[in-house]
């Protein structure tokens, strides 16, 4: 049984902890508005983005097509981009990134293709290192800026895009959470590269102009795509962990609270039985008299 | 009838406007579009995208870096990587 002072010392360092967790909870919630604000704007330009590159890639299809577009004619080496947070405290967000990075690695190595991350944000690394020691390649940190932009995601599109340019792969998938709600934020594994062709057929109608060429305005459209893409990402990502990291610190907070009430119920029974000791000792000695 | 005009960065929706008249800096030289311009698509070099609100007002400058212009019967949607100002 802790004695009084060791209970009361526990009391205090329990409510400072839930002093923290809610002063981070608040923090989150005002930045989550801001990065959900920050994705919402994000949406025009990459569905119209889409939109024109369905409907290109439509036109220029078979032997011309870009090498972004067609691929390198294997799928023998995949790259897994795996998007992480920079920073903890927020909940299961990052081991449910790594952990669906890892089904699709064992899925991939299990099917007899070669698998390699490139990781962004910090806090995949170790996890990932830990079950796959030798396929971790080069990464990208973005701790460095306090919220990730379109510059970063321009400098990792660039990257990947010369690796693929120099064959050290085939195909790329990219692994970053989608902002649900606040309660709910799913990895999501999208092909990046080669980029995958429009499902929908798009119907030749208007007879479109073009300056350059088709294939010309493709080739400059492709790299444009793979940013945006990427871009979406980082945003999904800050607002997925903006989301995360309040429900988490929601719930540390109410725990916490929890946890100091408990403790002060066994602190007031322990100083109740302490008095009572001790009205007993100066009862006894009073009738001995 | 005006021309619908919109200015997209990955950022944020910059513009989306009736005006008289835009014309783009594109790759193989400026082009002015009206309304009800034939479909057309060019990649735009870096440079100002003038915008004319009515046909004699001066034109309002948008210096714009890499992307391409869209025209369609909608009307013409510049999607741009930066905008500056």
């Amino acid at each position: 049984m802790p004695s009084l002072k060791e209970l009361k010392g526990r009391i205090n360092s329990v409510k400072s902890t839930q002093k923290i967790t809610k002063a981070k909870q608040m923090v989150a919630a005002a930045k989550l508005r801001r990065a959900q604000a920050a994705a919402e704007a994000g949406r025009p330009y990459a569905t119209r983005l889409a939109a024109v590159m369905a409907s290109l890639a439509g036109k220029v299809a078979g032997d011309s097509a870009p090498k972004l577009l067609a691929g390198t004619g294997s799928d023998q080496r995949h790259l897994l981009v795996v998007v992480n947070t920079d920073k903890g405290l927020c909940g299961g967000l990052n081991s449910n990134l790594v952990k669906a990075a890892k089904i699709k690695a064992k899925e991939l190595i299990a099917a007899g293709k070669t698998v390699e991350f490139y990781l962004v944000g910090k806090k995949g690394r170790a996890p990932l290192k830990r079950e796959f020691p030798t396929l971790i390649g080069a990464g990208f940190d973005t701790s460095t800026v306090k919220t990730p932009g379109f510059a970063e995601a321009e400098a990792i599109a660039n990257e990947l895009i010369a690796m693929f340019d120099a064959g050290q792969f085939d195909v790329a998938h990219l692994v970053y959470p989608t902002f649900k709600s606040a309660l709910a934020q799913d990895p999501t594994i999208n092909q990046l590269i080669p980029v995958p062709a429009p499902s929908t057929a798009v119907e030749a109608d208007s007879v479109v102009e073009y300056e350059p060429s088709e294939e010309e305005i493709l080739e400059e459209l492709l790299p444009r795509y793979v940013r945006t893409q990427l871009f979406g990402a980082l945003l999904e990502r800050e607002a997925s962990e903006q989301g995360a990291s309040m429900t988490a610190m929601d719930n540390a907070t109410r725990n916490a609270g929890d946890l100091i009430s408990k403790l002060t119920i066994v602190y007031n029974r322990q100083r109740q039985a302490a008095i009572t000791t001790e009205l007993i000792e100066i009862i006894a000695g009073a009738e001995a008299l | 009838m005006a021309l619908h005009f919109e200015l997209v960065t990955p950022a944020k929706l910059v513009r989306s406007e009736d005006v008289h008249m835009v014309v783009v800096p594109g790759t193989e030289g400026e082009f002015g579009v009206l309304e009800g311009h034939a479909p057309f698509m060019s990649t735009i070099r870096d440079g100002a995208v003038q915008v004319f609100a009515t046909a004699n007002a001066a034109p309002e400058i948008i210096q714009v870096r890499g992307g391409f212009a869209e025209v369609n019967e909608k009307g013409l949607t510049v999607l741009a990587e930066h905008v500056e100002g």
